[in-house]
C-alpha cells in the first residue's frame, strides 16, 4: 500500500492572530488530515482554528535565490518613513 | 514540499567553500532549513539521531502502556492515559520533521520494524510494579527533559521547533511520575518499599539514557560542531546526577550507587562506574524485553493494516463521487 499524503498544519492560536505553520502529518484525505491535527497538535487547547494543505500544492521560493530575491529591497530606503527628514517643528507626522 | 535537498548548487561553488560557508552560518547560530544547502554528513547524522528519537517517542508507549488498564484509581489512568498518548504525538512531531530531510514515513516504520533502526536503551526493561510508573516518569522523563531542553537550539530548524513543543509538554510527565513516588515514599512500609525497588531498577539505566561516555562516543565531536547537540554525554548525565539526587533524598529513598558522594571541590556529586557492558547487551538486542517490544510494535502495524486499506479505499470512493 502507497505512504499517505503529506499534509502541512496551519493553526490560529486564537481569534485575532494569524494560522501559522505548526508541523505536518499524514492523511488520506483532508477530513483525516484535520482530525488527526485536531489530536496531534491541540491536545493543550493551542488552536481555535485548524487548516490542512497537502504539501505537495504549495509552491516555495528557491533558498538558493534567496539573495537575487530579497536583497534588491534592502537598497530601498526611501520606502520607510526615516528616509525623510521633518523640520522640528512639524508636528503630528 | 519539504522533502527535497537542493544538492544541486547553482552558484557553482566548490563544496570546499559551500562547507565553510555552512560552518559560518552555524557559528552565527543561524538556524538551517530544510531547502537549504547542507553536507550531506550533515543530513545523515540528522535522519539517524531524529529517527531514533522518534522511535525512542513509539516504543516508550510500550512500558507504560502496561499499566493504564490497571492504574490504582480513574485519576491515575486519565494522567497515564494523557502521558501516554502525548508521546504518541512526541513521536509524530519528530518523524514529521525528520521527513523534511528526504526520508518517508515508510522507510522510517519499516526501519524500525526490521530492526534496523535503534531506540533509546531504556524502553527494553520491564515495569512489574506500579511504583515503575512513578519511576519511569520521574527518572525517565527527567532524563528526557535534560536531553531535550538544549535541543530546542538545535541548528535544524524543525527538529528544534519540535523540540520547543515537546519540552512544553515534558514536565508534566516529569511531576506526576514524582508524585506517583511522593505518594508511596509516604505509604506503608511495604509501598516505601515498592518505590525504592523501582529506584533500583530504573537508576543505572536512566544514567545509559545519555549514552556512551565521552570518550567512547563516536559521534559527539562533529555533532556539537555543527550544533545538532549543545552539551556532550557525561555532561548531560552530570547534570541529571546533580538534580535528582536531592530528589530522592527529599523522599527519603536512597540511590543505588555505594560510590556516590558529594564533592566539595568540583561541586557535583561523584558516581560509581556505569556497567557498559549492560548497556552494549541492551543495544544489541539482548535486553529484558528487546523481543516483546519490536512484536508489540509489529503486531500494532499489522492489526492495523485493515484500517489504512478502509481509509484509503473511502478515499478513492470519495474521489470517484467528486468526479462524477
Ligand atoms: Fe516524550
Ligand atoms: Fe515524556
Amino acid at each position: 500500500m502507497s505512504e499517505m499524503k503529506l499534509y502541512e498544519v496551519f493553526i490560529r492560536a486564537k481569534s485575532g492572530l494569524n494560522h501559522r505553520h505548526v508541523g505536518s502529518l499524514h492523511a488520506s484525505d483532508p477530513q483525516m488530515a484535520l482530525l488527526n491535527a485536531r489530536d496531534v497538535y491541540t491536545r493543550r487547547k493551542e488552536g481555535v482554528s485548524i487548516w490542512v494543505v497537502e504539501a505537495e500544492q504549495i509552491t516555495a521560493s528557491n533558498p538558493a535565490q534567496e539573495h537575487e530575491w530579497f536583497d534588491p529591497a534592502e537598497d530601498k530606503v526611501y520606502r520607510h518613513p526615516t528616509f525623510y527628514p521633518l523640520d522640528k517643528e512639524v508636528e503630528n507626522m | 514540499m519539504y522533502s527535497q535537498g537542493l544538492k544541486d548548487a547553482e552558484g557553482q561553488l566548490e563544496p570546499a567553500e559551500l562547507m565553510a560557508e555552512f560552518q559560518a552560518r552555524i557559528d552565527r547560530e543561524e538556524k538551517i532549513e530544510p531547502r537549504d544547502w547542507m553536507p550531506e554528513a550533515y543530513r545523515k547524522t540528522l535522519i539517524r539521531q531524529m529517527s531514533q528519537h522518534a522511535h525512542s517517542e513509539i516504543v516508550g508507549q510500550l512500558p507504560e502502556g502496561n499499566w493504564i488498564t490497571r492504574a490504582p484509581s480513574l485519576k491515575r489512568k486519565m494522567i497515564l492515559l494523557a502521558k501516554v498518548q502525548d508521546e504518541a504525538g512526541h513521536g509524530l512531531y519528530i518523524y514529521s520533521a525528520t521527513e523534511t530531510l528526504g526520508v518517508t514515513r515508510d522507510q522510517l516504520t519499516d526501519e524500525l520494524l526490521t530492526g534496523k533502526a535503534k531506540y533509546s536503551s531504556i524502553f527494553n526493561y520491564p515495569t512489574p510494579s506500579w511504583a515503575d510508573i512513578g519511576a519511569v516518569g520521574w527518572l525517565v522523563d527527567g532524563a528526557a527533559i535534560m536531553n531535550q531542553v538544549p535541543l530546542c537550539r538545535s541548528s535544524y530548524g524543525p527538529y528544534a521547533r519540535s523540540m520547543i513543543r515537546i519540552c512544553k509538554e515534558e514536565s508534566f510527565h516529569q511531576r506526576q511520575g514524582y508524585e506517583i513516588m511522593t505518594v508511596l515514599a509516604r505509604g506503608t512500609a511495604a509501598q516505601k518499599d515498592m518505590a525504592q525497588r523501582a529506584l533500583n531498577r530504573f537508576w543505572w539505566p536512566a544514567l545509559m539514557m545519555f549514552g556512551p561516555s565521552d570518550k567512547d562516543s563516536k559521534h559527539s565531536e562533529q555533532s556539537m560542531k555543527w550544533k545538532i547537540k549543545r552539551f556532550t554525554n557525561d555532561e548531560l548525565r552530570q547534570k541529571f546526577i546533580d538534580a535528582t539526587v536531592p530528589q530522592a533524598e527529599h523522599l527519603g529513598l536512597t540511590i543505588p550507587d555505594p560510590e556516590l558522594r558529594w564533592n566539595e571541590e568540583t561541586g557535583q556529586y561523584d558516581h560509581g562506574e556505569i556497567n557498559w557492558q549492560e548497556f552494549i547487551d541492551v543495544i544489541k538486542g539482548n535486553g529484558p524485553c528487546n523481543k516483546e517490544r519490536l512484536q508489540a510494535r509489529i503486531n500494532a502495524h499489522e492489526e492495523g493494516e485493515w484500517v489504512r486499506e478502509a481509509a484509503e479505499v473511502y478515499q478513492q470512493k470519495q474521489n470517484q463521487e467528486e468526479a462524477a
